[in-house]
């Protein structure tokens, strides 16, 4: 390695170029290699909506940011020290992104005056129209390189350029120190079977690309970041939404329920979909239904069959299934709805992150309808909390939104893997035949849930449906008193539920000048920013909310210990305003961001120090 | 064939039934809790796996008045709840009561594609033309030029015919009954049972109050019914009428309704009914059959057993997978694939 390799402590690179050049891939593979090499790693994919948008325009670019350190990292960080850009418009839509001694790796073979214009610059020189003069900018001619180390091959020129990523890739693994092996492994196990040229013409090009930055004396930078200090344990790299599918599997071994999962296609959520489909193996059952409502439909009717039923979508597809979701309130059946959440309204910004279903979650139903809401926080949590809500879900006979993020649903991260004993085991209160008429509504006198009586077992047969009903019979009743008595008693088993999860907790000091308090997938971002804070001595503690509704014990007598207390959320305040109508006499500062983006921790830092020097 | 000698009774809820005087529904009801019986014995079927799911609307309260696990869902959407409940558990005899506005209109969707998966659910589809329970607005089988609250000067739109619809589909199973007509109706029912796939019957049902006589050209009574309507059997003469003279013969790519002995036609000339014919040709113009120029067609209009069937479907291939894979717990699956240990 070159004599001037820094030490760090951590390392953020980019990968960014137009959505054919495999940029998801290359950083895929790096940040795998970085794992394996004992390093923490987040990740984040940045892709536009539109499978191949126009090629080398700004439009097309994909991006795929990987940060990887010796300590334990929470986010795929701000900024990057190492940008790869395969074309102009790669250059041109991650200017912002680059730290101020970033090294660019840029495939100078395109930057020609046709790439240059389609890129919209208005000059003919890209470089010093961004100001990236002063950068440390290495000009490699990726595509003539890849093209002549495949000169041998028999793939045709059009294969061969698309071998341009690895070599990208290899480039990149030389300059970090890291060796290519995973990347062959990964290669022969994908395409070896499919095509032996392929396979081979690829770890050609990792190769070529790690020599090249192996030779050339050009690479000034590199970057040597040492094993993290992880937990002790089995570790894995996972992404949100292969978590929360893992997470529901969990849950139904761990209840002895089989697991159905009913939904429509619908990004950032498909995922789930995809990766239940795949586990036949463990029993899963999954439909892909007509449409959104049909998702939750069939979700509905497997939970009523005795299913562990899941529905997983994105915002727009939680408003088509409200209705459905009442009728799984009204009929109090097992059932888990995740929502993936985009930037919104309407179609919004599907392949982006936002917060902003929060209020839909809450109360987007007619009728009082009060349903346990419980976000996940970070790609490897999923697991968690997926499993949380299907546990609640069947032990309290109820249906359950879990709310994730694109950003965490798309992120990777190093996970240590559970051990399956280590997870409790769910009991959900299965009706038994008993003496006289079953009695659908009775309920336990604790959780306040009703029996799951079973299609199928002699004795238990009964009506249940969407109008009101008879408290104990299940019988069609417009009695106003029982009305009432039926709305009270719902919400009083979804507030039950509090009796059932973890206080909250603080991270940091629990008296202080400044609480901070986030929920759901800001949870990387917010801890870094308090922890660099604390670090400088500040006095800011952070808490994280995972439980919604109901709220943990403990958060009452946790707010009132601080003298400052922000909300932060990627929306425009829909959690401050949910807690300002529960604490109505704790004030409340808000920081929201509505940019399709994660918050980024300079951001934060500059928000909470703002508040402090008030 | 197994005994369980259950009797009507043993399917009566203890539900006062709430729906008007002369309404249809009643008739259906009464077939419906006649059929059970025959179904358990004929599919070994014991009283405790039959489930009854519905939508909205008053032939979905229908679920209330049997004594059997019973699911009234939401507007539209029975098919779809009633899919989960059959590939959750395949062991279950899945009904579902819906009605004109039910299942086309607001639940089109679930319904086409619940005959196109061919889910091994029965449809008992109550056709009264209108809805009902909202008081009299024009439903998609209303006829056109209909006055309803809805459409003061008449419906300016085509009404759906649901065998034509159904059968478009490539619905393995479809019959059609008239409320009147109880033992056809039970025998229908037993039949759409006995049918692996989707089973559609619909039932031609009055609606005294906000349609009343829609149905009543050709059903108004047993002689009139005689007269207007022809009941499909299969490997049988498509044969009506009260001396049964008349019948169907194919003219070009027509039907045509003849009279034995005139015009030179014999009982040879008229078609015999398959219903198991694969082509769904013939059996949509027989469903699309219209009073006053043709009889309106009863019966099994088509019956066709077809290999995939959703729920069996996805079960098999589970356990195809299952036996084959390597992965048999959690513990499996979390720890394959590309892991690594920090001590």
């Amino acid at each position: 390695m070159e004599q001037n390799t820094q030490l760090l402590q951590d390392v953020v690179i980019r990968f960014s170029g137009d959505s054919g050049d495999g940029m998801q891939l290359t950083g895929t593979l790096f940040s795998e290699t970085s794992a394996l090499g004992g390093n923490a790693i987040s990740t984040f994919p940045d892709y536009p909506a539109e499978i191949r948008a126009p090629q080398g325009t700004v439009a097309g670019v994909s991006g795929f940011q990987v940060h990887f350190g010796s300590h334990d990292v929470h986010n795929p960080g701000d900024k990057c020290d190492v940008l790869v850009a395969m074309n102009p418009a790669a250059l041109k839509a991650n200017r912002a992104f680059l730290k101020p001694n970033a090294t660019i790796i840029v495939d100078s073979d395109t930057l020609t005056a046709d790439n240059i214009a389609k890129a919209g610059f208005t000059t003919d020189n890209p470089i010093d129209e961004l100001g990236l003069q002063d950068y440390n900018i290495i000009h490699a001619r990726i595509t003539t390189m890849t093209r002549e180390v495949l000169s041998d091959s028999e793939l045709d020129n059009k294969a061969r350029l698309k071998c341009k990523n690895m070599f990208a890739l290899g480039i990149t693994l030389y300059i970090t120190g890291k060796s290519t092996s995973h990347a062959h492994e990964y290669i022969d196990s994908k395409f070896e079977r499919k095509s032996h040229e392929v396979a081979h013409a690829n770890k050609q090009a990792v190769e070529a690309g790690y020599n090249y930055a192996a030779n050339n004396h050009l690479i000034h930078a590199a970057y040597a970041v040492e094993p993290s200090g992880l937990e002790r344990g089995t570790y894995r790299t996972i992404n949100g939404n292969v978590a929360t599918a893992w997470g529901f599997m969990a849950a139904a071994e761990r209840s002895g329920r089989p697991l159905f999962c009913g939904s429509y296609p619908i990004t950032p959520a498909t995922v789930i979909l995809e990766e239940l489909a795949k586990h036949k193996e463990l029993g899963v059952k999954t439909v892909q239904a007509e449409d959104e409502i049909a998702g939750i439909c069939t979700a509905i009717g497997a939970a009523y069959a005795g299913s562990l039923a899941v529905t997983t979508t994105s915002g727009p597809g939680l408003s088509l299934k409200s209705e459905a979701l009442g009728l799984a309130v009204m009929a109090e059946l097992p059932l888990v709805v995740v929502d993936v959440q985009r930037g919104g309204p309407s179609t919004g910004l599907p392949t982006k992150t936002e917060q902003s279903d929060l209020m839909q979650a809450l109360y987007g139903r007619n009728g009082e309808c009060p349903v346990p809401v419980i976000a996940a926080s970070s790609p490897g949590d999923c697991f968690h909390y997926a499993f949380e809500a299907a546990r609640i879900a069947m032990e309290h006979m109820t249906p359950v939104i879990l709310l994730t993020d694109g950003f965490i649903a798309n992120s990777s991260e190093a996970w240590r893997i559970p051990k399956m004993e280590s997870l409790p085991t769910i009991c959900p209160p299965l009706a038994e035949r008993g003496e006289g008429d079953f009695m659908p509504y009775e309920r336990d006198p604790q959780t306040l849930a009703r029996k799951w009586a079973l299609p199928g077992k002699a004795g238990l047969e009964h009506r249940i449906g969407g109008l009101e009903k008879n408290h104990l019979t299940g019988n069609i009743s417009y009695e106003p008193a029982n009305h009432e008595e039926m709305v009270h008693v719902r919400a009083a088993k979804v507030a039950a539920v509090r009796e059932d999860i973890p206080t909250l907790s603080v991270a940091g000091d629990s008296t202080g000048e400044l609480l901070v308090v986030g929920w759901g997938g800001t949870h990387g971002h917010l801890c870094s920013a308090v922890e660099q804070l604390r670090n400088e001595g500040k006095s800011v503690s952070h808490c994280h909310l995972n439980y919604l509704n109901p709220l943990p014990k403990g958060t009452e007598e946790i707010f009132g210990k601080f003298r400052h207390i922000v909300v932060c959320e990627l929306n425009e305040g829909q959690a401050a305003a949910y807690l300002r109508g529960i604490f109505p006499h704790t004030e409340f500062l808000q920081y929201n961001k509505c940019q399709g983006q994660p918050f980024s921790i300079e951001e934060l830092k500059s928000v909470f120090n703002e508040i402090l020097s008030k | 064939m197994a005994e369980y000698k259950y009797t009507p009774a043993d399917f009566k809820s203890d539900q006062q039934v709430k729906w008007c005087a002369g309404c249809g529904d009643h008739a259906v009801l009464n077939a419906v809790q006649r059929a059970m019986p025959e179904v358990a014995d004929a599919l070994d079927i014991p009283h405790e796996r039959f489930v009854f799911v519905s939508g909205i609307g008053c032939s979905s309260r229908f679920i209330y008045y049997m004594r059997t696990f019973g699911f009234h869902t939401i507007h539209g959407r029975a098919a779809a709840i009633a899919t989960g409940i059959k590939v959750a558990n395949p062991e279950l005899s899945v009904w579902v009561c819906t009605g004109d506005g039910d299942s086309l209109a607001i639940g089109g969707n679930h319904f086409i594609h619940a005959v196109r998966r061919n889910v091994d659910l029965n449809i008992i589809l109550f056709n009264n033309e209108i809805y009902g329970l909202t008081k009299g607005q024009y439903s998609p089988t209303t006829k056109l030029g209909t006055v309803t609250k809805t459409s003061p000067y008449g419906t300016v739109e085509h009404p759906f015919n649901p065998g034509e619809l159904a059968i478009g589909a490539k619905a393995t199973f479809f019959a059609r009954t008239v409320d009147a007509e109880v033992g056809l109706t039970k025998d229908l029912l037993v039949e759409a049972a006995k049918h692996r796939g989707t089973s559609i019957v619909e039932a031609l049902v009055n609606c005294m109050i906000f349609n009343n006589k829609t149905h009543a050209g050709f059903a108004a009574d047993k002689a009139t019914r005689a007269e207007h309507t022809i009941t499909l059997r299969h490997g049988e003469k498509m044969l009506f009428g009260a001396d049964r003279k008349r019948g169907l013969v194919l003219e070009g790519l027509q039907l045509k309704v003849v009279t034995v002995g005139e015009d030179g036609y014999t009982e040879d000339d008229i078609l015999t009914h398959d219903a198991h014919c694969e082509d769904t040709t013939l059996h949509g113009m027989l469903a699309a059959m219209k009073y006053p120029d043709f009889p309106v067609a009863l019966g099994v209009i088509r019956n066709v057993q077809e290999p995939c069937i959703y729920d069996r479907a996805v079960e098999e291939q589970v356990e195809q997978v299952r036996a084959k894979s390597r992965i048999k717990t959690m513990d499996d699956l979390l720890s394959s694939g590309e892991t690594w240990s920090i001590e």
